[in-house]
């Protein structure tokens, strides 16, 4: 099964975000700031991260730049969920090495096609 | 709500029928309060069957409006992805052998809001083909007046289209995304209905003809087909919808073998089958 680490601070987003990425038979993992998800990915790297960025102790983007450094820190596809929805903050986010970005609000339709986007399903 | 009379029910099927094809079958009757409610009241009819009403007195204007919005105009960017896969990596190679000089001329039949012309205007402008001129045509104006503007809601340019691409072809204003000037500019938008003449395009080496015909009856697909078949090149391909196809409508064309939703004039299917 593959799995899927959901990052967001808001506990209402992380149990939505949970139910789309079972229901597409994810196991699921979450993780309400930058640093525990940077913790939860060390213990094992998910296939997919749900990120989004603004968040209290360790922000999305500090988080993505922090994974892309770690040994097999290439492997989870990095998908954006975040409500920055400017283009400054996309193009910021693709640098970074995100997969794809995602403009809060979501529903689980924009979700599944943007992992199909990516591979991932 | 209450349900139209049957006469009244009849005489609108009737009439979205004659203009555009559309079938509107019993089946379909819940569409009709929840399409037309919103046109009565921009119209300033206290109810859909007022509307009717009108439009039975004649009020062509009406009826043109009832059946625009009758019409499903559902369409997203890069639609079931196959066929613009075959677009990218079968019909384009072909193409740039045989057609070395000339522009390519490539037809979007119901191109609804411009999702699918500016697909197709993407992977031209990433480079896969040769240079190439699109026709994007549609029966109803707002659609069509919404795929000249290329204005997207955020929800549109979340449905189907990579965030690379929507970073390389769209500039942002505000809340809506805009696609580039120069992909814009190559394409032509005008209004026509697939049930009138439209000898007048010309030659199509590609046509995007896709989830049109599925709402017209045998007949209407048949003579559609016919007339799709006529403009096309000798060598050109038609791109039908994942639910459509030309067998037992036609004989001037065929499915290409090994290739979903693409289709040929015999030979031409012929050939790409020995291929
Ligand atoms: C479901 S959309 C398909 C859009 C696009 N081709 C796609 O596959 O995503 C169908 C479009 O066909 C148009 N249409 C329906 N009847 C037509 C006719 N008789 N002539 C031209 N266009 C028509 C409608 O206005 C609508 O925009």
């Amino acid at each position: 099964m593959k799995t899927c680490l959901v990052v967001d601070d808001s506990r209402v987003i992380r149990k939505v975000a949970r139910k789309i990425v079972e229901d597409m038979g994810f196991a699921c993992e979450e993780a309400a700031d930058g640093q525990e998800a940077l913790n939860a990915c060390r213990r094992a790297m998910p296939d997919a991260v749900l990120l989004d960025w603004n968040m209290p102790v360790m922000n999305g983007l500090d988080f993505l730049i922090k994974l892309r450094e770690e040994p097999n820190g290439k492997k989870p596809v990095v998908v954006f969920c975040t409500t920055e929805n400017d283009m400054s903050h996309i193009t910021q986010a693709l640098r970074a090495g995100a997969d794809e970005y995602v403009m809060k609000p979501f529903d689980g339709d924009i979700i599944e096609s943007k992992f199909a986007e990516t591979g991932l399903v | 709500m209450s349900a139209l009379p049957p006469a009244k029910f009849d005489f609108l099927s009737q009439d979205v029928k004659k203009r555009t094809g559309l079938i509107l079958g019993p089946e379909k009757a819940y569409l009709v309060e929840s399409r037309l409610g919103p046109v009565a009241r921009r119209e300033g009819f206290a109810s859909v069957e007022a509307l009717v009403d009108a439009m039975m007195r004649g009020d062509r204007n009406l009826c043109v409006a009832a059946s625009e919005a009758l019409a499903t105009h559902e369409t997203f960017f890069f639609r079931d992805k196959t066929p613009f896969e075959l677009f990218e990596q079968a019909i384009l190679p072909a193409f740039k052998a045989s057609r070395a000089g000339r522009r390519l001329k490539i037809w979007c039949a119901a191109a609804s809001s411009g999702q699918e012309p500016y697909s197709l205007a993407m992977l031209l402008d990433e480079g896969v083909g040769p240079d190439a001129d699109i026709l994007a045509t549609d029966m109803s104006g707002p659609v069509l007046e919404k795929a000249k503007a290329g204005v997207y809601t955020q929800f549109e340019v979340q449905r189907g289209l990579p965030i690379q691409r929507l970073v390389k072809h769209f500039d942002q204003t505000g809340e809506t995304w805009r696609i580039k000037p120069h992909l814009r500019q190559k394409i032509r938008f005008e209004q026509g209905n697939l049930l009138e003449d439209f000898s007048r395009y010309g030659r199509q080496d590609v046509i995007f003809c896709r989830n049109v015909l599925i709402y017209f009856d045998i007949e209407t697909k048949a003579k559609v087909l016919d007339r799709l078949a006529a403009l096309l090149a000798d060598d050109g391909y038609l791109i039908l919808g994942a639910a459509e196809t030309v067998v037992g409508l036609t004989d001037s064309l065929r499915p290409v073998p090994g290739r979903r939703g693409l289709y040929a004039k015999p030979e031409t299917a012929a050939k790409a089958a020995a291929a």
